[in-house]
């Protein structure tokens, strides 16, 4: 069954990238933010697998470090810079996030 | 021309990187792994994208918001994980079955005495 399920996992990861690299046309910066889309894909199997909140509060945080890479390709594939704005306020916004679900996880009041 | 290669160059080593650290965070036995795993690689990896974006853009408006970014998530990363492994210890979630040693345990009872 273990090997089962790895077997499929590996399949499942070489179709994206066979279709992503070889089918797909595009420029190379799509294809990275594709990538980096797929990447989100595992994230929210965390969110939604978990199984302890702790693993849901660690999928949070990696996602907002995520996007701001994205973000940054996005801003690069459209040549406009506000995209970067957008993933500062985002990655910041993620932090405060991350650190209020730890305090709860804990649980602590906020203004302990 | 050489500098767009050595640009892309870095976008490409930061999105490898991003995707492994996000198969870390699937694969791995408990949160503490995963958070290391997860964290770093993928800390490692937004930062690499970013420089490459510094370096393919230059010292203009763009360029200076991605060091900005890279700064950022140096700093913020690392304290969203100790607050969130301190916080998953403390609420007791525990260690994979594997798991040999429990520093923080340890000096938790140490203190306690």
């Amino acid at each position: 069954m273990k090997y089962l399920r790895w077997f499929l996992g590996l399949i499942f990861i070489a179709t994206f990238l066979y279709f992503n690299f070889f089918i797909y046309q595009a420029d190379i910066i799509p294809k990275l933010i594709n990538v980096i889309l797929f990447s989100a894909l595992f994230v929210l199997f965390r969110v939604i697998f978990g199984p302890s909140p702790a693993d849901r509060i660690v999928a949070v945080d990696i996602l907002g470090i995520l996007i701001i890479g994205m973000l940054a390709l996005f801003g690069l594939f459209y040549e406009k810079s506000f995209f970067m704005d957008i993933g500062l306020i985002w990655a910041l916004l993620s932090f405060i996030a991350s650190l209020a679900f730890a305090k709860i996880l804990e649980g602590r009041q906020l203004d302990d | 021309m050489i500098r767009e290669i050595i640009g892309l160059i870095f976008i490409i080593i930061g999105v490898t990187f991003d995707f492994l650290g996000v198969l870390g965070l699937v694969r791995l036995p408990d949160v503490y792994n995963r958070l290391q795993a997860a964290t770093k690689c993928v800390t490692f990896g937004s930062a690499g994208v970013l420089f490459g974006v510094f370096i393919l853009q230059g010292f203009n408006s763009f360029g200076f918001k991605a060091l900005i970014g890279i700064i950022f998530i140096f700093l913020t990363s690392p304290v969203a994980a100790h607050a969130i492994s301190r916080a998953s210890h403390r609420s007791g979630i525990p260690l994979t079955k594997e798991t040999v040693v429990d520093k923080y345990q340890e000096d938790h009872e140490l203190r306690e005495e």
